[in-house]
Order: C-alpha cells, then sequence, then structure tokens
C-alpha cells in the first residue's frame, strides 16, 4: 500500500514536471522564433467557447467540441468496423492457406505503407456515382483500407501460430470444418485479433483528420483546417490537443478489451 | 481370431533438411482386444511417432494400421488419446473441453444425456469440484485428470496414452495410473501407454513392449506381465517376481536396446502368426545394424 501510494506520486510528479517543460517551451517558441503561434492563455481565450459549452451548435462548423469529436467518431466507427468485417477474413485466409497467402502476400505488402492522403482520391472517383454521398464513401473507403493492414496481418500470424496439440484436439475429436474454426481456430486467434484491432483503431483515427480535411465533412479535423484558414491558431493547437486525447482514451480502452484476451 | 490391433512393418520416415529419417522401421504388434499395452524404451527412440500414427494424427510411411478390422487413416474418436501435455483449451472450462467430445460423439443423445456422461466422467476421475473451472485454475494434476476424463468420455474402443503422468509428482500419479485402471477394467478397453517409468509399466500393462534406440527402431522385445488383476501395489512389491521383471526391463534399457533384435520373439504374442516382415528379412535388418 505503502509502495504503491509512493509510486503514485512519483508518477503524477513526472507527469507535471512534463507538462511543465512543454508549456515552457510552448511559451519560449512563441515569445521567440514563432510570434505568430499564440501563447497557451491566448490559446486557452479562443478555446473557450468550446470548451465551456461543448454541445453548443452555433453553425455547421462553429460547434462545441464534444459535437465536433462526435461526429469525428461516427465516421471513425463506421470505416473501422468495415475494416474489422474486411481485414478480419483476410487474415483468416492469408494464415490458412498456403497458396492464398503466395497470391495476395505481396499484394497486401504493397497497399499498406500507401498514405491515406493518396487513397482519398481514389476512393472519391470510386463513388462518384452515389453522387453527393460521394465524399462520406469516399472517406469511409479510405479509413477503412487504411485502418484494415494490423488487423489483416496480425490475424494471420495468429491463425499460423495456434498449437498443433489444439489442432490435434479437434482432429481426434473429428470436429467439423466449421466447428474447428469456431471452437478452435477462432478463440486461439482472438488475443492476436485484439492486437489487430487496437492498432487498426489508432490508425483509423489517425486517418480521419486527413479525411476530414480533404473533404471538409464537419468534424476535429476540418474544424483544424477552418480555423487554420480563419487565422484562429490557438484552435489549431487546441484541435491537436483534442485529437491527441482522444486518441489516447481509444487506445486505452482497446487496451482493457486486448488484456482480457491475452489472459485466456 | 485376428488381432484387435494390428501393427504389420509399421516405418515411419520424416524428410529432414539432411534427407530422409527412417525413424521406425519394421515395427510388428498384435494386439489383444481389452488387452492393456506399455511401450518403453529411451528418449526419442520413436514412441510418440508409433502411437501417433495409431492415433492417426501421422502419416504412416510404409506397413499398416489396422483397427477392429478397419485400416487407419485418419484421427477419429474411436480412439481417445491422452496426451503428453494434456492439451486442454485454454478457453473453455474442464467441464466445456471434456463436452466438446461429448457432443461430437453422442450427438443422439439428449442435452442433458450428454451433461450426464461429461459429469460421470469428470467425478470418476476426481473434478466434480472443479469441473467448471478453466485449465489455469487447475493445477497440473487436475488438468491431467481432464485429459483423461475427456478421452474415456468419447468410449473410445482404443485408449492411446504418451507418457500422461510423466510432469506429476509421485503421489498425484499412482492415484492416476489407479483411476485409468479403474476404467480401463470398467469398460473393457483396449489400451496403449507410453511410458519412460519401468514400475509403471509393470503395475499397468498385460504386456511390455521395449523398443530399441533410434534410428530405425523396432520392437527389441516383449514382456508378458502376469500378475493377477485388480492388482495391488503392496502384494507386488512384495513378489520376487516383480522384481525380476523390473530388472529385466532395465538390463534392456540399459544394455540390449542399442541392438536391433534377432529374428526372434521373445514372448508369444497372443496369435503366435509369424511376422510378416519375414524371418530372413528381421534378420538382415539385425545384421545391418551391426
Ligand atoms: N516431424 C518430425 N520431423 C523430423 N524428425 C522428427 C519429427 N518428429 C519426430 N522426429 C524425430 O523422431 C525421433 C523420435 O521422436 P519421438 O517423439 O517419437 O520420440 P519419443 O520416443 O516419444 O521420445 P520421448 O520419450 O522423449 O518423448 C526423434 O529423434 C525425433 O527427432
Ligand atoms: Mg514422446
Amino acid at each position: 500500500m505503502h509502495a504503491t501510494a509512493r509510486t503514485f506520486l512519483v508518477n503524477t510528479a513526472c507527469l507535471l514536471a512534463g507538462l511543465l517543460l512543454c508549456l515552457g517551451f510552448w511559451i519560449l517558441l512563441s515569445a521567440t522564433v514563432a510570434k505568430e503561434l499564440p501563447t497557451p492563455a491566448a490559446t486557452w481565450e479562443v478555446a473557450k467557447p468550446y470548451v465551456l459549452e461543448p454541445l453548443a451548435k452555433r453553425g455547421e462548423q462553429d460547434q462545441g467540441i464534444l459535437r465536433l469529436v462526435g461526429y469525428s467518431l461516427a465516421l471513425v466507427a463506421k470505416g473501422y468496423a468495415l475494416a474489422l468485417l474486411v481485414g478480419t477474413p483476410i487474415g483468416f485466409l492469408l494464415g490458412l492457406s498456403k497458396g492464398f497467402a503466395r497470391v495476395f502476400d505481396p499484394i497486401v505488402q504493397i497497399l499498406r505503407p500507401v498514405s491515406p492522403l493518396a487513397w482519398l482520391p481514389l476512393g472519391m472517383v470510386l463513388f462518384l456515382s452515389t453522387g453527393s454521398q460521394a465524399l462520406e464513401n469516399g472517406a469511409l473507403f479510405t479509413i477503412a483500407i487504411c485502418a484494415m493492414w494490423p488487423t489483416v496481418l496480425n490475424t494471420a500470424v495468429g491463425v499460423r501460430a495456434i498449437p498443433q496439440d489444439y489442432l490435434n484436439v479437434g482432429r481426434v475429436l473429428k470436429l467439423s470444418r466449421t466447428q474447428t474454426l469456431l471452437k478452435i481456430m477462432v478463440p486461439a486467434t482472438l488475443p492476436y485479433m485484439f492486437t489487430g484491432f487496437r492498432l487498426s483503431l489508432g490508425i483509423a483515427w489517425l486517418v480521419i483528420v486527413a479525411a476530414e480535411m480533404l473533404t471538409g465533412r464537419t468534424g476535429v479535423g476540418s474544424f483544424l483546417w477552418n480555423e487554420y484558414n480563419n487565422a484562429n491558431y490557438g484552435n489549431i493547437i487546441f484541435s491537436i490537443l483534442t485529437i491527441g486525447l482522444i486518441g489516447f482514451v481509444l487506445d486505452r480502452l482497446m487496451s482493457v478489451v486486448e488484456g482480457r484476451f491475452k489472459t485466456v | 481370431m485376428s488381432p484387435f490391433l494390428d501393427l504389420s512393418r509399421l516405418h515411419k520416415t520424416f524428410p529432414t533438411p539432411k534427407g530422409p529419417l527412417t525413424v521406425v522401421k519394421d515395427f510388428n504388434l498384435p494386439v489383444r482386444k481389452g488387452e492393456f499395452i506399455a511401450l518403453i524404451g529411451h528418449s526419442g527412440c520413436g514412441k510418440s511417432t508409433v502411437l501417433s500414427m495409431i492415433a492417426g494424427l501421422s502419416d504412416v510411411t510404409e506397413g499398416g494400421i489396422i483397427l477392429a478390422g478397419k485400416e487407419v487413416v485418419a484421427a477419429g474418436p474411436d480412439r481417445g488419446v491422452v496426451f503428453q501435455a494434456p492439451c486442454l483449451l485454454p478457453w473453455l472450462t474442464a467441464f466445456e473441453n471434456v463436452m466438446l467430445g461429448v457432443d461430437r460423439v453422442y450427438y443422439t443423445a439428449t442435452r442433458l444425456e450428454r451433461r450426464q456422461i461429461a459429469e460421470y466422467y469428470l467425478s470418476v476421475v476426481g473434478l466434480a469440484e472443479a469441473m467448471h473451472k478453466r485449465p489455469a485454475e487447475l493445477s497440473q494434476g487436475m488438468r491431467q485428470r481432464c485429459g483423461i476424463a475427456r478421452a474415456f468420455a468419447l468410449s473410445p474402443k482404443m485408449l492411446l496414452l504418451d507418457e500422461p503422468f510423466g510432469m506429476l509428482d509421485n503421489l498425484t500419479k499412482m492415484e492416476l495410473q489407479d483411476v485409468l485402471l479403474d476404467l480401463w477394467q470398467r469398460d473393457q478397453k483396449t489400451a496403449l501407454i507410453v511410458t519412460h517409468d519401468v514400475d509403471e509399466a509393470i503395475y499397468l500393462a498385460d504386456r511390455v513392449v521395449m523398443m530399441t534406440d533410434g534410428p530405425e527402431a523396432t520392437v527389441g522385445d516383449i514382456l508378458e506381465v502376469k500378475f493377477p488383476r485388480p492388482r495391488n501395489r503392496r502384494q507386488l512389491l512384495e513378489d520376487p517376481a516383480y522384481y525380476e521383471a523390473r530388472e529385466y526391463l532395465i538390463h534392456f534399457l540399459n544394455e540390449r536396446s542399442h541392438h536391433r533384435p534377432a529374428p526372434v520373439v521373445h514372448a508369444t504374442p497372443p496369435p503366435a502368426a509369424k511376422p510378416p516382415g519375414g524371418g530372413l528379412k528381421r534378420f538382415m535388418h539385425a545384421f545391418a545394424a551391426l
């Protein structure tokens, strides 16, 4: 008890020290090289209406921060769900079938490093026929395709790592293919799958900002870009902090879920 | 009458980077129905290889395995396997692990009947209290008990056990040996156990099959163990014949296992049939091994 209280104090002190250092550096920057950069106090001044009334809706872009975050999260949720729905089966096929892996592994390796900024125009072209929905669909496509890879790769690794002993149990019991898949392979792969899911969520959140900036769809990303155009530079910093914080919270949440499956 | 399980001219060759490695060569063994066989031999000689071929988990390179009149080509629930490590699925409870097989084998029974079968075998092995725990919450001995319950609950024709008690302390080991004998006697199974433990082999088996060292391991000798059943540990330990048998096995492991056998089979296996390989061929093998 004593020891844990002590480490808690030490950790908090270290965190505060880090924050103070960053603040100091920020103030120093705005006082010397980057004269246009708002100080922490000025940043708080511009951000205040968005924080204090987080659910306000004053106009299309002028909305409380929680509303903006909500729009972004909703789009991320859809794109992420798509990524998991498509990525998990592909991962399973890559892990199960040597032939499939031989054909598609090189393609995965080539598509994986492509930036979201490059996918987005392609996405919009793909969905041109959907008219007013093209922007939204293009953004979804981009989130899904960029966020998919960690799920694909981790699932494939997980399937290849299923201990032969577990599969032997299935063979001795003469389980059918579906039963082996559902009762043995999927549970055995879950820890790997969830590592993939967590990494994928991180990427989906990373992509949302780019997608919103380019498509102008309302959310934190487009808010940041608009405020840059409006020369409200304080809100750029405010948006960055918000995006970082949300990303951090999402990652923590997924870690908790992932941890559940790791203990199995 | 033909044997219940017949291993004839069994060969197993593994491809290795240094070329094919023949681990088991010309392994012959007929087994009666209801017989309890122990397979002993040095580590790495190929005991597990033979067992997993009978289980159908590993392909036969040459020769054949006939079980109850049918050739073994794949694994199946007619052979209950108790693995060296218990191999329980960690995401299922002990009960669910047993149910996995029970659901499969007794698919015509009602849900309640199936539950009762699983519960029966779990309580026979002493897991009545702990059956709803996950493997991680069970001790090593309890996991092994669960593995035994899973194999027995399939009501298999044949039981295959690969060093099932190797990792257990002596007390647990003796208790589980008795559980095993009890179940074997009750259900009149045919059983084959792989073990390192000479005392275990004598206590459990009707015949102890000694394997020569690999590569190209084969049956070196067979010892018939004639103690009456049910066996009593204490009486066994007072019987000079027990020490003779023990001495015989240890002598084989220390001295004779390094040589392939001369073409004579020591004890007479039930159907005193000539091994299909033929005396001359076996002699040539013995000659080549020298
Ligand atoms: N898949 C494989 N590929 C190549 N060699 C193998 C393979 N499996 C087993 N072997 C070899 O076959 C031999 C026999 O192995 P096996 O596991 O049957 O021995 P064992 O008698 O069961 O030993 P232990 O008592 O230590 O369990 C060993 O020399 C091993 O290296
Ligand atoms: Mg072995």
